[in-house]
């Protein structure tokens, strides 16, 4: 047997790898629901003469969090009310959310939905006797006022297995496929030699072949998803694979815009959201569709006690709306399982069982009955088959049967992300409209709009979908028209700054070096081992994703405190995190997966560490359920009901941590 | 619940520049071997189990067998794709069986309207395509 001193994989990397130059008007760096938005929209405002680039580590058909398919789309507002969207975010987010951010979106977000359906995404209805009609049956389209399936009031059924594909076909073909570069990761953003705070560019790698590319742009959109494995996950081995969020996403938005100085807002922020355990699948039409109630160990359903309620009144005015905020709903469920009345059931057989019994009170017989019994089980297969095929597994491997066993569920370990129930994010502009706020405040890190929608602190740098803070649950359909607004306002940039000359600070060899350090380091210091995973010269980044982890899980209010943190523990997390950052720059790579590794994991330390800073600075608990301090236990609205915002100075290499005003745009009484 | 290839059914796609599965996957997992002319899962511990290299294989060479640390052995859960729905196939461990099939897509593949050639209309004002008459916020605070 050959010694284990050789680069793993298939790809190998060359230290000296080939450079590729690409200069582009437009850079768009992503290939998800965002960015397909982007995609699509960016030719209806520019001919041509305008260069536009899409650079996705993966393969748009597949990639992002929208990958594997959904059983949902959570933003539709049809017959609502913007203004009730907009309630219903700011409550679920405990208060400190950009309204303007989130009205905006709400007008926009129909018309995606409309499109996905008219590209071919089968959407439910209903039928005219009210009955559910999944997306292939012939009924009238949303644009032609067809009734979805609705859940929640927010939330409509699809037959989602296909939609990242759907939605990604026309992105393609409208921006042109030989402008869509896949398999190319990019790994930082650069700043313009000339012009302050202006966007000039962008370096990455190709994942297939020995070749950086180094890019010069405008304008650019980061879109590249949230942060995932930032924090120990329950499953440690095989299972970590099995992420609630996707598992590629590794925080590169927020670190890669954080590092040339835009400002970051709400990272405070996280989800750990309650899933069935260990398979991670959804609970939403659980909850919504299925009626479905959670259970403790003693068999009680103790959503609906009296002390559940004395406890909801302590965080007033968000425990008194009829939805419990995310957090909140976590909380009464930790302290279920902290006071030993473990484990929380969903109670999937009673709440199937409650359906086949209204049935046959309704004069039912047995034989339709059954039938009905058959499309019922169907719909709940297909919640968990359509986008989270390995909770299916697991109740395969379990020999469960939902309609005669529920199931456990469990918070998961911490995430990091913008789009779905949490707002951390970077600090945008607003809608250049009057009803914005106009904050006298030199600084655009206070202000709420500075001309661009959803343009970041940094000139021609906007982002999208999970980079945009403090305005959350937009999920997979306004992340893709938060992508369609970018894409105006990029033309438009590159319109107003017609004259600008892109010209980077450093050589394309100087920025090829960087990024191909750890093969250099690894070509370098292979030999002093015959093991080359262990070696005193380098570290790998397997081993820094596990040390990271540990360090957040542990001082940073992870699953193993049931989230609890301090200012104490806090303090030692951010000097090991510290410690980490300089360690990785001793990454090493034998090929170009582990390569990809290493700026991944590059990402992640920086991410979560912004993650510690702001918990840190923000003296209170904002999201009980998701983290506390148990120096600062409560929700202090007296002093903190206002946003953290946080800028890296890319010069002096030091942050500026600041409270910012939160003001709302949409009345406060009622609140909800 | 990584994937894993099937070495008699896999033909490393022929040699192509690339295999389907090494196309697809969202986390650069799938690799061939071009000695051997077969792929692998290179990290299972990193796989999502998506699917999205079981649906795209064309030799139906790749399966999934459940994450060893929490799943029980002998379930299998496999789809077949077709361009208008999918038939998965759930094999519990006590050797249950149940199938269930499901629409993915109502058009052709291809098919999806691009809008290309269509411009939108005032570059200054915040309507996207097919928009126009956005509302501004009328519940606001008194």
């Amino acid at each position: 047997m050959a010694l284990p001193n050789k680069p793993k994989g298939e790809l190998y990397a060359d230290p000296n790898p080939q450079i590729v130059e690409i200069a582009t008007d437009v850079l768009i760096v992503g290939g998800g629901m965002a960015a397909c938005g982007t995609a699509f929209e960016i030719r209806k405002w520019s001919d041509e003469s305008l260069k536009v680039t899409l650079v996705d580590k993966a393969s748009m058909e597949r990639s992002g969090a929208v990958a594997q398919g959904l059983s949902a789309i959570n933003t539709y507002i049809g017959d609502n009310v913007i203004e009730n969207y907009v309630k219903m975010v700011r409550n679920d987010l405990m208060g400190v959310v950009r309204e303007d951010l989130i009205y905006d979106l709400g007008r926009h977000v129909d018309e995606s939905v409309k499109l996905f359906e008219e590209w071919g995404l089968p959407i439910w209805k209903k039928d005219a006797d009210g009955e559910t009609l999944d997306g292939a049956k012939p009924a009238p389209s949303l644009r032609e006022g067809g009734t979805p399936v609705r859940t929640g009031k927010w939330q409509i059924m699809i037959n989602g297995e296909s939609y990242k594909c759907i939605v990604a076909e026309p992105a393609k073909t409208a921006l042109g496929e030989e402008n869509c570069l896949e398999r190319i990761f990019i790994v930082k953003m650069l700043l313009d030699k000339n012009k302050a705070n202006q966007i000039a560019g962008a370096v990455g790698f190709s994942t297939r072949e020995n070749k950086v590319y180094v890019f010069t742009c405008k304008t650019a959109l980061v879109a590249c998803g949230g942060a995932v494995n930032i924090f120990r996950p329950r499953s440690t081995g095989e299972g970590k694979g099995r992420a609630w969020y996707p598992v590629w996403n590794a925080g590169s938005t927020y670190t890669m815009c954080a590092q040339v100085g835009a400002t970051l807002t709400m990272m405070e922020n996280r989800f750990t959201p309650a899933r069935f355990k260990d398979g991670y699948g959804p609970v939403g039409a659980w909850f919504l569709l299925f009626k479905a109630k959670v259970q403790n160990g003693l068999g009680e359903f103790y959503a609906n006690s009296d002390s559940v309620k004395d406890e909801l009144g302590k965080f007033m005015p968000y425990g008194a709306s009829p939805v419990t905020p995310t957090c909140l709903r976590n909380h009464l469920m930790l302290n279920e399982l902290k006071e030993g009345r473990g484990p929380i059931y969903m109670a999937t057989d009673v709440a199937l069982n409650a359906f086949l019994d209204a049935r046959r009170a309704a004069g039912m017989d047995e034989k339709d009955v059954k039938k009905f019994w058959k499309h019922l089980e169907s719909e709940a297969w297909e919640d968990f088959l359509d986008m989270s095929v390995g909770q299916a597994g697991l109740w395969a491997g379990m020999n469960i049967e939902p309609e005669k066993i529920g199931s456990e569920i469990m918070p998961t370990e911490p995430y990091m992300l913008g789009s779905h129930s949490g707002c951390c994010g970077i600090w945008t502009s607003g809608p250049d409209e009057a009803w914005v706020p106009d904050v006298a405040n030199p600084s655009r890190a206070h202000k709420y709009k500075w001309g661009y929608n959803r343009m970041t602190t940094v000139d021609g740098l906007f982002t999208a979908g999970d980079g945009v803070g403090a305005s959350g649950h937009k999920f997979s359909s306004g992340s893709h028209a938060e992508g369609r607004m970018v894409a105006k306002q990029m033309v438009k940039f590159c319109r107003d700054n017609a004259s600008f000359k892109p010209e980077l600070m450093q050589t394309a060899q100087e920025l090829a070096d960087e990024v191909y350090a750890p093969v250099k380091l690894f070509a370098q210091h292979v030999g002093a081992s015959t093991a080359q995973d262990v070696n005193p010269n380098y570290c790998k980044p397997a081993g820094i994703m596990m040390r990271l982890m540990k360090a957040t899980d542990e001082y940073g209010g992870g699953v193993a405190t049931y989230y609890m943190t301090s200012g104490k523990l806090l303090g030692i997390c951010l000097d090991l995190l510290r410690l980490l950052r300089e360690d990785a720059a001793k990454m090493a790579a034998g090929d170009l997966h582990e390569l990809l590794r290493c700026w991944e994991n590059y990402h992640r330390i920086w991410c979560v560490e912004t993650h510690i800073r702001h918990i840190e600075f923000r003296k209170e608990s904002r999201y009980p359920g998701f983290y506390y301090r148990s120096d600062y236990p409560t929700v202090d609205d007296e002093n903190w009901k206002c946003f953290v915002n946080s800028t890296f100075d890319p010069k002096t290499q030091e942050w500026l941590c600041e409270k910012v005003e939160c003001i709302n745009i949409v009345e406060t009484e009622p609140w909800v | 619940m990584p994937s894993f290839v099937d070495p008699s059914k896999c033909d490393g796609c022929k040699g192509g520049d690339k295999t389907a599965c090494m196309y697809i996957c969202p986390n650069d997992l799938m690799v061939l071997n071009k000695e051997e002319m077969k792929a692998y899962n290179q990290e299972p511990d990193a796989c999502w189990e998506c699917y999205s290299c079981v649906k795209i294989c064309p030799q139906g060479a790749i399966a999934v067998r459940g994450y060893d640390d929490f799943v029980p052995m002998g379930g299998q859960v496999h789809p077949m794709r077709s361009a208008d729905s999918i038939m998965w196939t759930v094999k519990f461990r006590n050797g249950a069986i149940k199938r269930f099939k499901f629409p993915v897509r109502t058009t052709a593949e291809g098919a999806a309207n691009g809008y290309i050639g269509q411009k939108g209309a005032n570059l200054d004002d915040e309507n996207l395509l097919l928009e126009s008459n956005l509302p501004i916020p009328t519940m606001v605070p008194k």
